[in-house]
């Protein structure tokens, strides 16, 4: 089943730079699919495509189609703050709001009208376990949440979105400021996370991608090279291109 | 997914925040309004060869500005000649020279005095400048226009170090590094790097300080002597003299509304709102040439 | 350079070392001179000054052509007249600080708002004072009183509180708004959980530095809510107040044969009172500083 159908997509911004150009793209659900290519080939302004959070950037034109469940994403009369919710989002470098370790977590439910004090607990301690996070913070939960290291912030960052019940899970090189130690938890979680979650992630590097992705596609320079399951496009990619850039000949 | 839902409460915030964002235009457009509708009708009152005349005695009728103008460009003149020196070798010394610790006292002092009231240094000025002056320089008066550009410049002064301090502390520390690994010393580092890499950071202090300057009310309105008389020579400076700022405060308590007197004296106001905005949008005009500048070197 | 010899290098540079020397003294000795003034006549003030203070001169009405008695009625006028200025600035400030900081995109209108936030800040006080008294006092008929008196300050406080307010919310990294609405924060939900805490000690901050200068300022309630002497103090907004600066005006121009330990008291009054909001201002500051967390 297709989760996400992009089709014909093009994207440019007001400064002219980091634009998509007609993307066709269909991303299944429950499975993880890896976004790769040199940086500034368009991965992050896909990712947050997905969930309109390119509406804070200065973006001058957008054409072309992106469907959700065969809604219509781009829809300027669409509840974004539902889309949102739908469709969570995990950053590169981690970032905690300036709240308590609990308040992070709870934050998005807060938003959404949730009172409740045991349905928040409930809610909060699901996505901490699920983020693999609960056991290290259940006895300081209203600590602040910067005083947490590197990869705890940024497995906090992934129960603050988990803990809204998305659908679908993006992660802009959520890896990208943590030790290997760390890394190797956040892509396990991920792995765990996919039976429950359509997962689109930017991944640090190819060899991450390799390791936990289900499909690939291959953006450069704003375009989309190629998109197939990561065996072939690890194995026997069909454009120079993709091959050039998997063997590590430019990137 | 729904389509959008109108959210009450985002929309009249949003709103509210709107018109508030409009009230500072609004403001100034009713301050142009009031200024020009009580204030233009001084033409129709007093020709304009009478209001460039020479002589300022509004009870018989005489309401010549031009000692009054005068006496608010010497009075701001001299306070320049004071405040530009000492406020920006202030401000090169607390940002290029003092230690840090030092640093953090002598900002705070330097913003006290900006939170002094006007009041308060002309109460110091009658009581203890002026009859200093009168003593030391032998003069039949102390309240003179010497003493006015004394104590105003003591006002421009914290404008002046603050905002040089500023632009000083924003040059990149690169430049510095780079100038000192030449083997070049501080002194000689602050005065061809420092200093010329901030130049339009103190350019505009400079004019925001005799923007403050020329607007200063009380404080010459107390020490001056308030006698318009024309300033013709050097020794004016050391004789009693009366500004626009002053001539306003002094008199428009006591004038009927409507009266021919209150419409001139609006007049001074428009004429002081002039001389101020000139001065400030030269200061914005420096500040965003500067913006432009960086911008470009960025891009 | 590294083919001169050393000895050659040496000369000019201990000439400019001996240079650099000399004018870091002239720096040193100028800025001794800048502040030193300001030491002297504060403590200067409160030498002469606090003899005059006592209980009965801050609470008892004045007497005696305000040559005795306290200075009562002026300490609750300025008391007032800074809270009727903060009631019309704090909120219209911040909210347009907000407008311009949040939610106005960069265009013409935007710049028009800036540019007559710089004109408001130029303007001269005593211009105020011929706006308040032409607008409020006369067409408005709210008379001289303290709710003209207040609008007046009120309006040239917006640009201080306008402009510190900004620089806040500026200062909250651009990265927690990008989060906060990507968890399905509205703006004002952003706004109102994440930013506004966060900008809360620099909002502050600029309020009372705003509202210091509203309370030391004579020109804009000379003609607009000032009293020159009232034995009792105002009633209601409408009735016009004695206010420390003007008072101290009054005792040291306007009053013969004044005693000289009132005119101080009164100075060091005045004096504290802006000072206690300067120290606020400062701790707020500081204290804000060391607690942020980015």
């Amino acid at each position: 089943m297709d989760k996400i159908i992009v089709e014909h997509f093009s994207l440019t911004y007001s400064d002219g730079t980091e634009s998509l150009f007609d993307i066709n793209l269909r991303i299944p659900a429950n499975q993880i699919t890896a976004l790769i290519g040199p940086s500034g080939g368009g991965k992050s302004t896909f990712l947050r495509i997905l969930n309109r959070l390119n509406d804070l950037a200065d973006v001058k034109k957008v054409t072309g189609k992106v469907l959700i469940d065969n809604i219509d994403v781009l829809d300027p009369d669409l509840d974004v703050i539902e889309l949102r919710r739908k469709v969570g989002i995990v950053f590169s470098r981690p970032l905690p709001l300036p709240l308590s370790i609990f308040q992070n977590v709870a934050y998005g439910l807060e938003l959404a009208g949730e009172k409740n004090k045991s349905v928040l607990n409930d809610a909060v301690e699901r996505a901490l376990r699920l983020a693999e996070l609960w056991d290290e913070v259940n006895d300081r939960l209203h600590d602040p949440a910067n005083s947490l290291s590197g990869g705890q912030q940024q497995r906090l960052c992934l129960a603050r979105t988990l803990a809204l019940e998305p659908e679908i899970i993006l992660l802009d090189e959520p890896t990208s400021a943590l030790d290997p130690l760390a890394t190797a938890r956040i892509e396990n979680s991920l792995t765990e996370l996919k039976k429950q979650y359509t997962i689109v992630v930017a991944p640090h590097n190819t060899q991450q991608a390799a390791r936990i992705a289900d499909f690939v596609a291959f953006f450069l320079q704003g375009k989309l090279i190629e998109f197939s399951s990561a065996d072939k496009i690890f194995t026997k990619p069909v454009d120079q291109r993709t091959q050039d850039y998997i063997s590590g000949k430019f990137g | 997914m729904s389509a959008k839902k109108l959210n009450l409460s985002e929309v009249i915030i949003t709103k509210g925040v709107q018109i508030s964002g409009l009230s500072s235009i609004l403001f100034v457009l009713l301050i142009l309004f009031f200024l020009i509708s009580e204030g233009v009708p001084a033409l129709f009152d007093v020709p304009i060869s009478e209001l460039l005349s020479q002589r300022w005695y509004p009870i018989e009728g005489y309401y010549g500005i031009v000692p009054l103008i005068l006496g608010s460009l010497v009075v701001t003149l001299g306070a320049s000649i004071i405040a530009v020196p000492f406020g920006v070798l202030t401000a090169v010394f607390i940002a290029e020279i003092a230690p840090k610790w030092l640093a953090e006292i002598l900002k705070p002092l330097v913003e006290l005095l900006a939170g002094l009231p006007s009041v308060v240094l002309g109460f110091l000025g009658i009581l203890i400048v002026s009859p200093f002056l009168r003593d030391v320089l032998k003069l039949p008066t102390g309240l003179t226009a010497f003493t006015g550009s004394l104590l105003l410049g003591g006002i421009a002064i914290p404008t002046i170090v603050s905002i040089s301090e500023d632009a000083l502390k924003n040059v990149p520390v690169s430049y510095r590094h780079g100038s000192l690994a030449l083997g070049i010393t501080r002194w000689q580092t602050i005065w061809q790097v420092t200093v010329p890499a901030a130049r339009t950071g103190i350019l505009t202090a400079i004019m925001l300080g005799l923007g403050r300057t020329i607007g200063e009310t009380m404080t010459v309105m107390m020490v001056t002597g308030n006698a318009p008389v024309i300033p013709d020579s050097l020794r004016s400076l050391f004789l009693p003299i009366r500004t626009m700022t002053a001539t306003i405060a002094s008199e428009m308590g006591e004038v009927a509304s409507g009266s021919v007197h209150y419409h001139v004296l609006f007049f001074i106001g428009i004429v002081l709102f002039v001389f101020t905005m000139t001065v400030n949008i030269i200061a914005s005009k420096i500040s965003s040439r500067e913006i432009k500048r960086s911008e470009r070197i960025l891009s | 350079m590294s083919n001169i010899p050393a000895e050659q290098i040496n000369i000019p540079m201990k000439r400019q070392l001996i240079i650099e020397k000399f004018g870091f003294s002239v720096l040193t000795i100028l800025t001794i001179a800048t502040v030193l003034p300001i030491i002297t006549v504060v403590i200067y003030i409160i030498y002469l000054g606090a003899p005059a203070i006592s209980w009965e001169f801050l609470t008892a009405m004045p007497v005696d052509g305000m040559r005795a008695g306290g200075i009562w009625p002026a300490i609750v006028g300025t008391f007032y007249l800074t809270v009727g200025t903060a009631i019309f600035s704090v909120p219209l400030g911040i909210a347009t600080a907000i407008y311009l900081s949040e939610y106005a995109s960069d265009n013409r209108l935007t710049r028009n708002i800036r540019l007559a936030i710089i004109n408001l800040a130029g303007i001269p006080s005593v211009v105020y004072g011929l706006f308040g008294l032409g607008l409020f006092v006369i067409f408005l008929k709210f008379g001289t009183s303290i709710l003209s008196a207040s609008l007046t300050l009120s309006i040239m406080t917006l640009p201080v509180i306008i402009s510190t307010t900004e620089e806040a919310l500026h200062a909250v990294p651009q990265s927690f708004r990008v989060v906060s609405v990507s968890l399905g924060a509205t703006k004002w939900q952003t706004i109102r959980r994440i930013i506004l805490p966060q900008a809360v000690s620099g909002i502050l901050t600029g309020v009372v530095l705003g509202l210091e200068r509203a309370a030391g300022e004579t020109a804009p309630i000379l003609f607009t809510g000032a009293s020159f002497f009232l034995p009792r103090l105002p009633g209601s907004p409408m009735d016009a107040t004695m206010a420390l600066p003007y008072h101290l005006f009054v005792i040291s121009t306007q009053v013969p044969g004044m005693p000289i330990q009132i005119q101080y008291g009164t100075v060091l009054v005045l004096i504290v009172f802006v000072l206690i909001m300067n120290i606020i201002a400062t701790v707020i500051r500081s204290r804000a500083r060391a607690r942020r967390q980015w």
